[in-house]
Formats: structure tokens, sequence, C-alpha cells
């Protein structure tokens, strides 16, 4: 009943704002892309609550960002690309500042009409790889930092444990992933690097249609006398992958998924033995972090959440507050230099451009050790920015390595050749006419 | 009353088999297209035209094309998103690889494509039938589906495996990529469906449509009366497929826009356009159009409509309420009106005809 209330308020309040223009004069309407149902709802539920939850933190604590009140919609997209874009169309009317499809295949809709709309695309550390290169892609963002990061920085990991990047050579390195866009995205950045340090990679593609049925890859995994595993996987695949792994006797603690693959029910599938497994992440777990007191103050006791309070601090429930710290960082930004307070889609992305998250304003915000800092510029909408290693303990996350660079020197020239291979491959691709930020 | 036909007298054998033997037959369905081509395009909003109309037509087109091989010929096909998938690639190979030829050439060529690898899928239903047939196009999806992510030539090697629409012209308008505005490719759209609709139609009432409905209604009688089943049955997965490739092919280029081709042909969508038909209408081609209207158009007004007008409905909620409802349509018209929509408006024509004194 709760939850029916707070749904009946939420769009009621949605409403009240769209009846009323005059109230829109200091509002910023951020919509939010999420997915409650379908095949993958077990994760989407997680992100939307900690996204709305943020966002309603800053309405309610400080009456929005800069004193422009945030109109947040939530619009179901089940993970479906259609639905996503219906999504998109029935806002885009409305002004929003941003756009957050939180799906592959929704954004690389997004990022042809993105530039046409003036309306900029956050697609948090997932989406195009290439989109992170701005002189190509103004409108698109995906930081803290792209799936090629990360599998440099999970060679990195390895190489740390090992003992040193040269003890690399003639280990065999294995990637588990998805058999869809998504999924293969790591491979050219891990056969770049298998080529320079020497070790030998394999490829364990396991087809959406078979994500809970990992039997025969598993197999192939004893076979091949695998050393590490890399899990490029998405929903039902990462807890199979982890039972599977406990089951086939393969060390848990050399089994490391990317961010994606770092969800609390995902490790939980493996019960006791899944200790040890290991993720990639950006930002880190529990709710002691002074953000997620006030999250619990001001959302949880006016009971305005859809979440369960036990659940702030989860993995995924904490990375859609980062996902929504993103936004009200970039809308401040563009307060900053617009000195509007109902900032534009366009003042937004000149605000990511000139984003600039320091440490120093990580604790102001009460993110201190909870994320990292974090820089775009003009040409660079990924910032590449640091990311670590956690380990699942048998009931959380816990941090398990130091922050750590990708390996940018192989990382962006991988960029910058495949944003010019999109770009070449559309003939009416527009031309970058924005001017970058002063000092940015 | 409404429908009356008294009066209209027919001089000549064409008369008599005209599509629309009945005045208001014509009238209607110019009217209709006079509201499709006019009064849409004026008055309609950017998310009316995009989100509503141009899914309509792509999903009409399909269902078209898998009505002709289950409703028309009673062939089960569980293939249809692949065979779209086949004409929405085809037809980006096409275009990338010509790309000074216009792209309404290329949209309407890689049905070609496609038919050529629907009826290569067709040719076990000479020797199966019914859920066998239907296991045998369920291969032919997951074949498929498997090349459109393996074989990385059909999206030209890009690293994210999508494929990207360019900007394509007609008469210097954009019709296609980014900067073509949604009513240009509603236009568009709207005169392949038509022209697609007419042939279809021609098709269907002529000689060939017989055969496929003879051999639907009884194979071995058909074959006594020197029907040859294997080109029928042949032919019919041909033109479906088609058909399919041309929705698969606009469903890419007038409305998506590009993106994860792969996923958008999945199984779901072979299925979906198969509840089109059941509840449409199986063998009917106004049936197409109701039930792509109806799958199509309810989640939205409940997604969107509801809100619109003040009755506070939760985003997810109406998604459940969306697969409750579908679910229940299916059982209902399976149980209650086999022939879907097409019927009740068969019935409802009847209706007209007599009231106000039924007989």
């Amino acid at each position: 009943m709760k939850r029916h209330l707070t749904v009946a308020a939420l769009a009621a309040t949605t409403l009240a704002s769209l009846a009323l223009p005059a109230q829109a004069q200091d509002s910023v309407y951020v919509p939010l892309l999420t997915y409650r149902t379908g095949p993958f709802a077990g994760s989407g539920v997680h992100i939307a609550n900690g996204m709305r939850d943020y966002l309603e933190m800053l309405n309610q604590r400080d009456g929005g960002i800069g004193g422009a009140k945030i109109t947040i919609e939530e619009c179901e997209t089940g993970y479906d690309t259609k639905k996503g874009v219906e999504c998109y169309e029935s806002m885009k009317g409305k002004n929003p500042v941003v756009v957050n499809p939180y799906s592959t295949g929704i954004t690389l809709q997004l990022i042809p009409k993105a530039a046409v709309d003036k309306i900029p695309v956050l697609s948090m550390a997932y989406g195009l790889s290439a989109s992170a290169d701005g002189g190509n892609f103004p409108w698109v963002f995906n930081p803290p930092a792209t799936y090629w990061d990360g599998a440099s920085v999970f060679v990195k990991h390895v190489a740390a444990v090992e003992g040193g990047l040269e003890k690399l050579k003639g280990k065999t390195l294995g990637l588990m992933h998805l058999d869809a866009p998504f999924g293969k995205e790591p491979i050219p950045v891990l056969e770049a690097l298998a080529k320079k340090y020497g070790f030998t990679l394999k490829l364990y593609p396991v087809p959406a249609a078979q994500m809970q049925n990992q039997g025969s890859q598993w197999l192939a995994i004893r076979r091949d006398r695998v050393d590490w595993i890399y899990n490029q996987g998405w929903g039902a695949m990462n807890p199979t992958a982890v039972k599977e792994a406990v089951k086939a006797g393969f060390p848990i603690d050399k089994l490391v998924g990317v961010w994606w693959a770092g969800g609390d029910d995902d490790a939980r599938a493996g019960e006791a033995a899944a200790k040890g497994y290991k993720t990639l992440n950006f930002h880190n777990t529990g709710n002691s972090f002074p953000v997620m007191q006030d999250i619990l103050k001001h959302v949880f006791d006016k009971n305005l959440s859809q979440a369960k309070r036990e659940q702030v601090g989860e993995n995924l429930y904490n990375r859609g507050v980062y996902n929504s710290m993103l936004i009200a960082e970039a809308v401040r930004t563009a307060q900053k230099i617009t000195g509007k307070k109902a900032v534009t889609g366009e003042d937004v992305r000149r605000g990511f451009e000139a984003l600039n998250i320091t440490d120093a304003r990580l604790k102001e915000m009460g993110m201190e050790g909870f994320a990292n800092s974090v820089k775009l510029a003009c040409n660079d909408h990924n910032g590449h920015n640091k990311v670590f290693v956690s380990q699942w303990d048998g009931s959380k996350y816990v941090k398990a390595s130091d922050w750590m660079d990708p390996m940018k020197e192989i990382v962006r020239p991988l960029i910058e050749q495949e944003a010019k291979d999109y770009v070449a491959k559309d003939a009416g691709w527009p031309k970058r006419t924005a001017p970058c930020e002063k000092g940015a | 009353m409404f429908y009356r036909e008294a009066g209209q007298f027919k001089k000549t054998y064409a008369a008599d088999m005209a599509v629309f033997p009945i005045l208001q037959d014509r009238i209607g369905i110019a009217v209709i297209l006079i509201v499709a081509a006019v009064v849409i395009p004026l008055t309609g909003s950017t998310f009316f035209i995009s989100s509503v109309m141009i899914p309509f037509l792509v999903f009409s087109l399909a269902a078209m094309g898998l009505n002709i091989v289950t409703g028309y010929t009673g062939l089960i096909s569980l293939g249809t998103g692949a065979f779209m998938g086949v004409g929405a690639f085809a037809c980006y190979k096409l275009t990338t690889i010509f790309p000074n030829v216009n792209i309404i050439i290329w949209i309407l060529a890689s049905g070609i494509f496609s038919a050529a690898i629907g009826a290569a899928f067709g040719l076990p239903s000479l020797r199966i039938k019914g859920f066998y047939l239907a296991v045998a196009t369920l291969a032919a999806q997951f074949f498929l589906e498997w090349c459109f992510v393996r074989v990385p030539w059909l999206y030209n090697y890009s690293a994210s495996g999508a494929i990207q629409v360019p900007q394509r012209t007609l008469f210097d308008v954009a019709i296609t990529g980014a900067n073509a505005t949604p009513t240009t490719r509603y236009l568009v759209l709207l005169g392949i469906v038509v022209l697609m609709t007419w042939v279809a139609s021609n098709i269907l009432h002529g000689r060939i449509g017989r055969t496929f409905m003879a051999v639907r209604d009884m194979d071995i009688a058909a074959e006594l009366m020197g029907i040859r089943l294997l080109p029928a049955k042949l032919m019919a997965f041909a033109l479906s497929s088609f058909y399919c490739g041309v929705a698969g092919a606009v469903m890419m280029f007038l409305w998506y826009g590009g993106g994860e081709a792969a996923d958008a042909f999945n199984i779901r969508q072979s299925f979906n356009i198969l509840f089109m038909v059941i509840i449409g209408g199986l063998g009917s081609l106004i049936g197409c159009f109701l039930g792509a209207a109806l799958l199509n158009i309810v989640p939205i007004i409940l997604k969107f409509g509801f809100p619109a007008i003040g009755i506070a409905i939760g985003s997810e909620t109406a998604e459940h309420l969306n697969h409750l409802l579908v679910g229940g349509l299916i059982i209902f018209f399976l149980i209650v009106e086999p022939h879907g929509l097409a019927r009740l408006w068969q019935i409802t024509k009847q209706k007209l005809r007599t009231w106000p004194f039924p007989y």
C-alpha cells in the first residue's frame, strides 16, 4: 500500500509540476529511464531506487540543486530498446537536462538523436566506449571509465597478485562474456594486452538465451587450465557464473567481474563458497558515508523511497546514488558557468565538459572514501578515472585493492580510432560546433 | 442501413471482382487514407507520430507477412523476427555498399534476400505440418539470430555490433538518419505500407491467394485439384518473408534508426507478431492492421495516456498491467472469437447493414 501511495504521490507531483508552468521557472527536469520489470529487474530495481533517492534527498535537504528544484520522473523501459525510445520520445518535449538510458541498446539509439534534440546523454560506464571522444560525440558522456579501461585494470590486478606484469607471460586469462555487443566490448583491449605481455587469451561466450546454463563453458575452462577469468556479464548470467565456478572448483578469488557483475545478489547465489568473488568498482559500498545517512534521514524517515532500508549501501543501490551524483554535479557546474538556476540541456552539456569533482568537493558532499575524483574535458568525455577491485566477504562487498589507473596509453588510441570509424560510417554525422570551455 | 448495397449495380466482371465492391467501403478507405496522409502529419504531435503511428505501420507490415503464411496458407511460422532481421541487415549492407542508390529501392530490394532465405527454411513444410513445422521455423529463428551476432561482416565489423543508419535523402529531404523528421519518415513509411497492402490484396484475391487458401483448407484436396504443393508452399514462405524483410528494413531505417539489430529481431519479436495476427484475425488483411493497432497502442495508452489525463498509474504498474491484459486478450480471443478482431468488424458490418430491422 505504501508503495502504491508513493507511486500515486509521485505521479501527482509530476502532474502538478506539468500543470503549473510558472513553477517550472526554477526547476530542472531529470527523467530517469529505469527498469523495474522484465528479465533484468533484479538489478534494475536497486539502481532505480538509488538514482531516485539521491535526487529526492537533494530536494528534501537542499531544496534541489543550487535553488532549482529537481523534477524527477521515472519511465519504465523493462531494459527493452523499443520501450526505452518511447520513453525518450515522450519526455523530450519537457526540456530534460540530461537523459540516462541505463541500457547499452537504448544508448546506441539515443547517440545519433542527442545532437539533433540537444539533450546530453549520460551513459555511466556503459554504452559505446568510443563515445568517450568528445570531439566526435559532443553530446554523449560515459564517465568514470569505459569497459576497455575495466579490462585493462583487470590485467593490472592479475599482475599485482601474480607479482608483476612480467609474470603474466605464459599465464592463461579467460574472458567469459555475454554473446552480445556489450559482452564483446573488452576483446580488442585484452587482445592487445595479450600480445604485449605474452599471456594467452581464451574466450568463453555465453549466448543470451543460455545465460543460466554455463556447464559447457566451465568444462572448457577446466580443460584449458585457465588461471584467471574476467566476467563481462549481466543479469542472470552473473549468479550462474559464480555458482558454476564454485561447482567446477575454480578458485573464486580468481574470478573477477566487470562492475555490472557486482550485484549483491550475484555473489549471494554462490552461498558460502562465493566468499572471495571479485568485481571491479568505482564507488564504495556500505551506508556509513554521510551522504547515505542523509538519504536515510531525509528520504527513508519520510517514507519517500520504494527501497527497503537495509538495501541502502548495497553495491547496485550505491551505483544509482553515484549516477545521480554525476547528474547533480553536472547541473551544478552548468549553473556556475551560466549563472542561471533553471539550466537547459545545452547548459548541462557544457556542465559535463567542465565537470571536475575534486576530493574536497567529495568531502563536502559527504562522499569521502565513497568515490574518487572525476574530471572530464572537452575531448575526453570519460576521464578514464581510477577503479578498484572489491571482494565479496560472504555478506557484502569490501574494497580489496587500491584505486588503480586504467592503462590509458593503450585504451585512448583505440577509442579515438573507433570513434573515427563510427563517424566515417555515418554520412550525415554532424561536426562538432560547440566551443570548448575555457580552462577545460 | 449504413451498409446497404441496394441500388449498386455491377455491369462488368471486373467491377464484381473488385476488392471493395461496395461504395461505402470505397468511401471509408478514401477517408482513412486522407486521415493517414494529410490529417495525421498536419495535426499529430511528434510523440504520436514517432511512437504510435510509425511502430503501428511497421508492425502491420510484419503482421501482413506472417498472415500470408500462417493465416492464408495455414503454415505456422515462428521465424518472423529473424526474417525481419534478414531484411534489415540486407538493407544495411546494400546501402553501405551502394550508397548512391535511393534507400527506398534498397528497402524494397532487401525483401528479396529475406524471401530467398524464407523459401529455404520453408522447404521442410512439404513434409511436416503443425507443431513440427513450428519447430523447424524456430530453428530458422535461432540460426539467423546467431548469425546476426556472430557474422561481423553483417554489421560492417563495428566494435559495438550495432548497425548505424546513415543519412539518406529523397529529393534532397533526409528520410533516414537522425536529421529526418518523424513526419517525413512517417510519410515514406505510409507510402510503402499502402503500396505493399495494395499488392498483397491483389495477390491474395487472385489465383495465387486462392491456391494458398486451398492448401490451407485441405492440402490433399488441393493436390487432387492440380495444385502443386511444393511451389505453392514455397511461394507462401517467400512472399511472407518478403513482407517481413521489408518490415524489418523499415523498422531499422525509418523507425529505430540503427542500434542493436540482433536484439530487435529476437524470438520475442516473432511471438509478438504472431499474437498480432491471432488477435487481429488469421487470414484477413484488415486483421493485420487491427491486431498491430491493439497490441501496439494499448501499452502506450496504459503507460502514457492514463497519466496524461490525470489517472495516476506508475510506469512499472502499467507494464505489469500490460502483460496481464495481452495474455488475457489472447485467451479471450482464442475462446470467444478465434477469427479475431477482423471477424468482429465483419459482424459489425452485417449489423450495420440490417439496422434498424435485423432479421
